[in-house]
């Protein structure tokens, strides 16, 4: 009698503080589309779409900072995700054991760094060796025929942005693949290797193929967690609210706009304006993490029904 | 790949290996950046008066941060208050009573609400609690930071509770134990190094974050009188000082950030350490 009476009240406290995750998820929700009424009332659909940011004509559009949100965080992506997964191969299939714990060590302490610190070496080392350094390189050869490419570096723009992200995202991006890599099943790299395969033709037929949709779901990870980020991005990407013709230009992410403008925002319908973009930025990441997931998942099903 | 010759295949091989380990060096490379400006720079402007006073009017020379540190610590211990119980027993709820359908639906929440931007949790808790409580406030700051750790915690602790073998709980359901005493004084203590290693991660995790608490915490010259007023907090005081145009302020900026990661770096060592044990 007492043990039933216990135990079915420590399943319904269990219960309870399983259902207050629910419960947080819904009340953000709820308080973010609050927050953000009056914006959705007066724009509806069209504030996604307007270029035109402007607070002191009461003209709010949110277009410019989805903008610069896709293009740094797939820049990061597309320098972060060729190192990462190189990272992965080393760690699971080339490095020896001595090599292996050390180098994993260190590729995750770039994810301890807090996002301030990347930040502050972001403005003072990243952003003066991208104007001296890096720009002239493109400016001085593609810029020349690609708008892309051209114009002045000021050092803070959308690239430094987009390497500091993907600096960040890296340890992400390769510990996941890591683990997937991990997965597959060793008769398939000695399958490969009976077929008289090299240890990079082992790699790319059998290893790569079989962790494929494991990888793209650690890459879909990483692009959601450059989208997010916040404090390093505001302070290298230059903060302008203008949509940027090269890789060069000042821009503004979503999140960056938010940190830099919600504490000076006066008027109700500013505050409102930046609360909906962070209502958008919500959804985007919850859907961006689902897909990944499902892939992630997909891959790891599939092992442990092969064992 | 058959139609290539054999030397071909062997030079392909190798240059490919060989990208593999210069990705690896490459990413390497801002690690130990980072850490030669962050010690270069900040080590100079680091004294006692940095450990032991408030920052200085501008252009006055010295001063410290004293109130940041100490404000970090209040804020991340409220946040832990409340984030390491709840997290927990979510943790619980999804390893012990969650083999069902509400149980993968709140794990699969958990991993959403992993994905969710920092600052998206700062806005959130700007509109639940400062505006209905009508300011900043450590509450408020480590309310958020509260939220950013509730589901590492859960998610640790399900992970760490489902590797404790099956045998030992049914041992104890076998002596006649109660299923919750079986949770909460054999099958939870089992897992208490796993779950103290999650939990000094998630601290460590949070320790960093600014952008939560830059319209919760908010930030403070001075000492606060109580924790309803706006508190300073290491990461934001870095930020304020980072993005001025003072050179006295951005020194400041690189001793906080030397704090911060020798802060971060201890917890994150620690934390590999319990594991280590653990394996070993």
């Amino acid at each position: 009698m007492n043990i039933r009476f216990g135990d079915r009240l420590f399943k319904i406290v269990a219960y309870i503080f399983g259902a207050l995750i629910f419960i947080l998820f819904l009340l953000m929700i709820a308080k973010l589309y609050q927050g953000s009424s009056a914006t959705i009332n007066q724009y509806g659909l069209s504030f996604i779409f307007n270029s035109e940011w402007s607070p002191y004509n009461d003209e709010f559009g949110a277009w410019p900072f989805i903008i610069g949100t896709v293009i740094s965080s797939l820049l990061a992506l597309l320098i972060a995700a060729p190192v990462s997964i190189g990272i992965a191969i080393y760690l699971v299939e080339i490095a020896p054991r001595w090599i292996r714990t050390p180098v994993s060590f260190l590729v995750e302490l770039l994810a301890a760094i807090p996002s301030i610190v990347y930040g502050l070496w972001g403005i003072f080392v990243l952003a003066p060796f991208v104007r001296n350094h890096i720009a002239p390189i493109f400016t001085e050869t593609l810029g020349t025929k690609i708008p892309l490419f051209a114009g002045p570096s000021y050092g803070v723009g959308l690239l430094t942005a987009g390497i500091v992200l993907a600096i960040m995202i890296t340890p992400t991006i390769a510990s996941i693949s890591r683990e997937v890599i991990s997965t597959v099943p060793n008769s398939q790299r000695e399958a490969a290797y009976a077929l008289g395969a090299t240890k990079w033709e082992m790699i790319s037929t059998s290893v790569l193929t079989y962790a494929r949709s494991g990888i793209l779901g650690a890459m879909i990870i990483g692009l959601g967690r450059a989208i997010g980020e916040t404090m390093a991005v505001t302070m290298v990407i230059g903060n302008s609210p203008e949509i940027p013709k090269s890789i060069f230009d000042p821009a503004y992410t979503m999140a960056s706009v938010i940190a830099n403008e919600f504490t000076e925002a006066t008027s109700n319908l500013y505050v409102s304006a930046l609360i909906e973009i962070g209502l958008l930025l919500f959804f985007v990441t919850i859907f961006v993490n689902v897909i990944a997931r499902l892939l992630v998942w997909s891959v790891s099903r599939g092992t442990q029904e092969v064992k | 790949m058959t139609s290539q010759s054999l030397s071909a295949r062997k030079v392909k091989n190798v240059t490919m290996i060989g990208l593999t380990v210069i990705g690896t060096i490459l990413a390497l490379i801002p690690l130990f950046s980072i850490f030669a400006y962050v010690i270069a720079r900040g080590m100079p402007a680091i004294n006692i008066d940095f450990f032991t006073e408030l920052p200085k009017p501008l252009g006055e020379e010295g001063g410290g941060m004293v109130n940041a540190i100490v404000g970090t610590l209040i804020v991340v211990g409220i946040s832990g208050l409340i984030g390491i119980p709840v997290g927990i027993m979510s943790g619980i709820f999804l390893s012990e009573y969650g083999r069902n359908r509400f149980g993968r639906f709140i794990s699969f929440l958990t991993d959403v609400l992993l994905g969710v931007p920092s600052i998206v949790v700062g806005i959130f808790v700007y509109v639940l609690l400062v505006l209905a409580m009508g300011g900043f406030s450590a509450y408020a700051g480590g309310i958020a930071l509260s939220i950013l750790m509730i589901p590492a915690v859960t998610r640790t602790t399900e992970e760490m509770l489902k590797l404790i073998p099956s045998h030992i709980r049914e041992a104890g359901l076998a002596l006649g134990l109660p299923k919750w005493r079986v949770i909460l004084f054999i099958v939870l203590p089992s897992a208490t190094r796993g779950i103290v290693t999650g939990v000094m991660l998630a601290i460590a995790r949070v320790m960093g974050e600014t952008a939560p608490l830059l319209f919760t915490a908010f930030g403070n010259r001075y000492w606060h009188s109580s924790l309803s007023d706006p508190i300073a907090t290491l990461p934001v005081q870095i930020f304020t000082y980072a993005i001025s145009p003072y050179k006295e302020w951005q020194a400041q900026a690189w001793a906080g950030a030397l704090t911060l990661i020798v802060i971060v770096l201890i917890f994150n060592i620690l934390a590999r350490v319990i594991t280590y044990r653990k394996n070993h």
